[in-house]
């Protein structure tokens, strides 16, 4: 049998990836250039008997969904930057409660209103600090619709695994261009359930760390009486100011991603075998960059990619090996810098780093790298 | 035989957290017996709250019960509902909570008309902060951040639930305490959004620097100042003056959300 064939915008595959990992609740405000992925919400969840609220603005969206995902469902929200900012708040939140939910943020011009129909990369750095406090960031960066299709699964997968909010960050190029898509099969892609209590309710804790750093989380209304907060908690759910619980629990919730990075952390290596110049990009302007590094090996010089697919944690270990034997490194991006900074945070001074910046709403064109790359020489 | 009411609550929570001569525990109490009066049971039970004084209810409750951040019960609630609509969703938290920072979730879910029964302890104040006006503090009174009298006017809370759509709307005072349980109890049995906002005190923050002697003068002030709709309808508009109505102030059958989103469901299911 042959796979079906979809001819997709990035939104579009996304809202398809997240019914395809089991989501069946959506909550939402309208935004450019997002808005796609309420439309297809709004249309398909109904159909498998899931639900679509259009909620009246940013902060009551991501409470909706934090508020499902308690009663059960796996829950998705859309926005883009400015959205991003408002529900920080409850990020946060979805953070210390430790509740499975996924945030599709399209990147798009900054700050503040900026430029909504401009595509930007500029989010990146609030999707690890946008939200006060210490805590665990997982952030995904496709670079085409088949990918973001995957990694909205993937996404999903790691918030139900991790039991924490999930971002999912295409700039708005990936969201809005149009590609091939296949459909994977029923089954095909692994799809992680939530890991629910064993123990009877009398004996269920929220946040009982006896089943390791995640702990199970049970569902209103199954029988499972227990409190949530966004104050630091107990084991138990309720609030404690105890020094060294409020550490432990912090720790913890950190812990779980950074215990786990090898297992979060995915990225593509492209010509580096031999490579002195490392090219460091991620969603479109990955594309530029496989373009212009093909450009500099027909020229004689030794040019790799090394392209973040998992944005957050960062691959601080890659790189690290990476600035062991690279003369340089370019760093194409459109926003000031933001990844260049944690790439030099981890090349350390080993060599130059490049950078490539790009605010006014224009693409980075390959032409552009292949001039840096000639630079280092 | 004496109410037990400490079925409902969680074993070793008490004491709460509020000052003597509060009045949500009274609040409390009414909400206990209310559920008691009809049976729901605690399994299938939701209790949201925000943040605040009165957003700690919850905490005490042996239900599912969630505090949320300030301002956001009603949107974390109507996440539950939508996923869950077989349960039953109770709202509880504070004036400043629900209609300044809360204001805009807390109309529209008057406005969706989501079958949720909404508690407003309204004690004119911020009371966990130390004793801030709210938008139901009273123009002309001492707070923390008016040393020089309010000069902002106050919300009708009541009033404002009406206007964005609420369909059952009820006021109590904590003074009042056998009909607080009989207002919550009729919310709770209305298919909708209700809500029930319950006039309260706060003698920490609000009554020191209102130049109330006592919980007691609080508690009479609270009394004297509230007319039952029944009675008001018989009293001219000069003795009703600076008097709020209290009973059941409005109430409407109306399509209810959760039943109205099922009905997409069955639209989308038949193409």
């Amino acid at each position: 049998m042959s796979k079906k064939v979809a001819f997709l915008q990035g939104n579009e595959a996304a809202s398809h990836g997240a019914l395809y990992a089991g989501c069946n609740f959506f909550a939402g405000y309208p935004i450019t250039p997002s808005t796609e992925v309420a439309e297809v919400m709004s249309a398909e969840l109904p159909k498998i008997g899931g639900k679509f609220i259009q909620m009246e603005d940013e902060i009551g969206a991501m409470a909706a969904i934090l508020g499902a995902a308690l009663a059960g469902s796996k829950v998705l929200t859309s926005t883009s930057g400015p959205g991003l900012s408002l529900k920080q708040e409850l990020i946060g939140y979805g953070c210390i409660a430790e509740i499975p939910c996924v945030i599709y943020n399209v990147m798009r011009g900054g700050p503040s209103t900026g430029m909504p129909t401009g595509p930007s990369q500029s989010d990146v750095m609030a999707a690890k600090w946008g939200t006060h406090g210490d805590h665990p960031a997982i952030c995904l960066t496709p670079a085409s619709v088949q990918e973001t299709y995957e990694e909205v699964i993937r996404a999903f997968n790691l918030s139900e695994k991790y039991r924490t909010p999930v971002m999912v960050m295409p700039d708005e190029i990936v969201a809005h261009m149009r590609e091939r898509i296949v459909f994977p099969e029923k089954g095909e892609i692994e799809v992680v359930p939530r890991k629910t209590p064993t123990v009877p309710p009398e004996q269920y804790k929220p946040y009982d760390t006896s089943f390791g750093d995640v702990p199970p989380l049970a569902a209103y209304g199954t029988g499972y009486k227990f409190h949530v907060t966004g104050l630091n908690k107990m084991p138990d759910g309720f609030p404690t100011t105890k020094a060294e619980v409020v550490q432990a629990e912090e720790e913890r919730q950190v812990r779980k991603v950074d215990a786990n990075v090898d297992d979060i952390v995915t990225f593509e290596e492209y010509l580096l075998d031999d490579a002195e110049i490392v090219v460091v990009a991620y969603g479109s302007t990955s594309r530029s960059a496989r373009y212009a590094v093909n450009a500099a090996r027909e020229q004689g010089i030794k040019a790799g990619m090394f392209r973040i697919k998992t944005f957050w944690p960062f691959p601080d270990k890659q790189i690290k090996a990476l600035a062991q034997k690279a003369k340089g490194f370019i760093v194409p991006e459109m926003n000031l810098g933001m990844c260049a900074n944690e790439i030099e945070r981890n090349v350390q001074g080993k060599a130059p780093v490049l950078g490539i910046f790009r605010v006014d709403g224009e693409p980075i064109n390959p032409d552009q790298i292949v001039e840096k790359i000639k630079e280092v020489k | 035989m004496a109410f037990d009411y400490e079925k409902y609550l969680r074993p070793g929570k008490l004491p709460h957290i509020w000052c003597p001569g509060c009045g949500h525990g009274i609040v409390m109490k009414g909400l206990i017996r209310a559920m008691d009066s009809l049976k729901i049971g605690t399994k299938n039970t939701a209790i949201v709250s925000g943040i605040g004084c009165a957003s700690r209810l919850p905490g005490d409750m042996d239900s599912c019960t969630l505090h949320t951040a300030h301002g956001r019960a009603a949107a974390f609630a109507t996440g539950v509902k939508m996923a869950k609509p077989e349960m039953n969703v109770i709202l509880v938290g504070g004036d400043g909570d629900g209609t300044a920072i809360g204001g805009n979730h807390f109309i529209h879910a008057c406005r969706r008309n989501i079958d949720m029964t909404y508690i407003i302890l309204n004690n004119k104040i911020y009371g966990m902060t130390g004793g801030q006006f709210s938008p139901a503090t009273p123009t002309g009174a001492k707070a923390s951040t008016t040393p020089y009298g309010n000069p902002d006017p106050a919300f009708d809370i009541a009033k404002l639930a009406i206007g964005a759509g609420a369909t059952f709307v009820a006021r109590g005072t904590a003074y009042h305490a056998a009909q607080i349980d009989k207002l919550i109890a009729e919310a709770i049995q209305h298919k909708g959004f209700s809500v029930v906002e319950i006039l309260d005190d706060c003698p920490t923050t609000y009554g020191r620097r209102n130049k109330f002697k006592s919980v007691i003068e609080m508690m009479n002030h609270l009394k004297e100042t509230s007319v039952p709709v029944k009675a008001a309808e018989k009293m001219t508009a000069e003795q009703l003056q600076g008097k709020v109505l209290t009973g059941v102030l409005y109430k409407e059958e109306r399509a209810e959300y959760t039943t109205e989103y099922a009905k997409v469901i069955e639209r989308a299911q038949a193409k």
